[in-house]
């Protein structure tokens, strides 16, 4: 696992007025999957056409399987596969159409890699004769899966592949990158979902063109820092309102029926704030220290 | 929470046809006043076809469905007199200041514009935003814009608002103070009726309702349907519903 599948170093990128990516550095050993995770504006979408050697770095070098994103974009182009955030397929071909085209225009057929998109093909075939255009989120996003593949590329980008897609095909798509995975291809896959991060091998955490932090998901969540508390009870509007008065108090951010809180000074007397939120006619307030996860870490880093 | 018992939405036996293929089949489900309600489903579920009847802009092919008090049927411009619309998709105009997209709105509602000019000094003065008044939306960061988005949804005072997907693409802390919006909202009376794909967000809603293939599947407060579903959250919980069809 030695061998380097993707290096950056000091990427930048500039649009007339906007430095969409302000100096980024990685490197991504082959077979690693590698999360770029970030909202909209971070910079994602950026990288990967560099990457892919569709546009140019205004600075900084960029290198896959050692071969560089300028000089030898041709052989880039053969050896990668890349799924673009807005759905790359012919809308006006069919299914198998859309698949068979993608296979020539990289001078191969579909007989002769079928059994690496064989999983995920399967699933859509029967509806091959079927418009690409006509297709379901999910099903759309399996066909432009399977033609990213159809060359055999040892690098898989995947620019937000599950950006607006359901729970249960996120769910899918990433149990067939983790085949993927297994098969040895090296896989960079963007998304805004902060829960898709421990699904990664590592990731790097991205905001304002920036990279905040590159680790395993484990060791950035061990790395938070400091102690996290969840709290919840009947009101949880007023409770965020109240929980923001107390000075001891440094952040609150709702996650999902709980309130994460941490304090300043790091310690927390848990049975005193029940009774001073008892005081103010909070009910059924229930609080314990909890693990941190991604999205708290992000925060954490957005603050700091 | 002061929570009214007054349906604001009554939908009975909803069927939306589109020639052979059911999109709504029987939908029946009432929301409260003030309520924040999460309308959640895969994709193809049928929930936008639901949101086009609720908000005025389609009609059923059968069923019984108020909104607001007036009949969608027969009744529909004054739906959409009485309800506000956010999407991810479609909100603000680009070429317009902040302040000429609520001008445009309070106009399009019919507001005079004594009352649009005092509420909108007062909207910008409580979201901050008064130094940049005079911005283009499109030179805004996109967590601004929905902030402004969803303000200008609820400027003319409705009872409910519809919010399809408000919350995609933006960073952890912009999401959550959005989500503190929908709160104030709800806590001023609005309804909000709000669809999303992040299952944290099913948590913040006092009831959901899950569809898969054009029926409601479950329905219930976040609380019991983990219980019902012996989950540990809502993700789970909707991937239950969501793949029992497929097993």
């Amino acid at each position: 696992m030695n061998e380097i599948a993707v290096e950056a170093k000091g990427l930048k990128k500039t649009y007339e007025k906007v430095d969409a990516v302000k100096g980024v550095s990685f490197a991504i050993p082959k077979g690693e999957l590698f999360g770029l995770i970030g909202p909209d504006g971070a910079g994602k979408t950026s990288i990967f056409r560099i990457l892919t050697t569709l546009i140019l770095p205004t600075e900084g070098k960029a290198e896959i399987f050692g071969n560089d994103v300028v000089k030898d974009y041709k052989k880039i182009r053969n050896n990668i596969g890349y799924m673009p955030q807005r759905f790359s397929l012919y809308q006006d071909l069919s299914v198998e159409e859309n698949l068979n085209f993608f296979a020539r225009v990289f001078g191969t057929s579909v007989q002769e890699n079928y059994d690496l998109i064989k999983d995920i093909y399967i699933q859509i075939e029967p509806f091959k004769n079927r418009l690409a255009g006509k297709l379901s989120g999910g099903m759309k996003q399996k066909l432009a899966l399977s033609c990213a593949l159809i060359h055999s590329p040892d690098i898989l980008i995947l620019d937000e592949p599950t950006t607006g897609v359901d729970a249960v095909s996120r769910k899918e798509f990433w149990e067939m990158l983790i085949r993927l995975k297994q098969k040895g291809i090296t896989i960079v896959v963007s998304t805004p979902y902060m829960d898709e991060a421990n699904l990664c091998d590592r990731v790097a955490l991205i905001q304002d063109g920036r990279i905040m932090k590159i680790d395993k998901p484990q060791n950035i969540t061990n790395e938070f820092g400091r102690k996290l508390w969840a709290i919840k009870s009947e009101n949880i509007y007023k409770l965020i309102q109240d929980l923001r008065q107390f000075e001891f108090i440094d952040t609150v951010y709702p996650f999902g029926e709980f309130i994460h809180i941490t304090s300043k000074d790091n310690s927390m007397d848990i049975n005193s704030l029940i009774l001073l939120l008892k005081n103010n006619n909070h009910s059924k307030i229930e609080m314990l220290e909890v693990q941190p996860n991604i999205e708290d870490c992000f925060m954490e880093l957005m603050n700091n | 929470m002061l929570k009214q018992t007054e349906n604001i939405i009554e939908v009975s036996n909803l069927v939306k046809k589109f020639g052979n293929f059911t999109a709504n089949d029987d939908l029946t489900f009432d929301v409260k006043q003030g309520e924040i309600f999460g309308f959640l489903g895969a994709n193809g579920a049928g929930k936008t076809t639901t949101l086009k009847i609720l908000s005025g802009l389609s009609y059923p092919t059968s069923g019984k469905v108020k909104v607001a008090g007036f009949d969608v049927y027969r009744e529909r411009e004054k739906v959409k007199k009485n309800i506000g619309y956010m999407s991810q998709k479609f909100s603000l105009y680009d070429d317009l200041t902040v302040k000429e997209n609520i001008r445009f709105y309070g106009g399009i509602y019919g507001l005079p514009g004594k009352y649009i000019k005092e509420k909108t000094d007062e909207l910008l003065r409580r979201l901050k935003m008064e130094n940049i008044k005079d911005s283009l939306i499109k030179s805004l960061p996109l967590g601004w814009k929905q902030k402004i988005a969803f303000s200008v949804a609820i400027f003319h005072n409705p009872g409910i608002v519809f919010l399809d997907e408000p919350t995609g693409g933006v960073d952890p802390i912009t999401r959550r103070d959005f989500w503190e919006l929908i709160y104030e909202a709800s806590y001023s009376g609005i309804t909000v009726f709000v669809t999303t794909h992040y299952m944290d967000e099913a948590e913040y809603c006092d009831r959901v309702s899950i569809m898969d293939q054009g029926r409601i599947e479950a329905m219930d407060t976040p609380a019991l349907l983990k219980k019902q579903y012996n989950a540990e959250n809502m993700d789970e919980v909707f991937i239950r519903i969501a793949r029992k069809q497929q097993l």
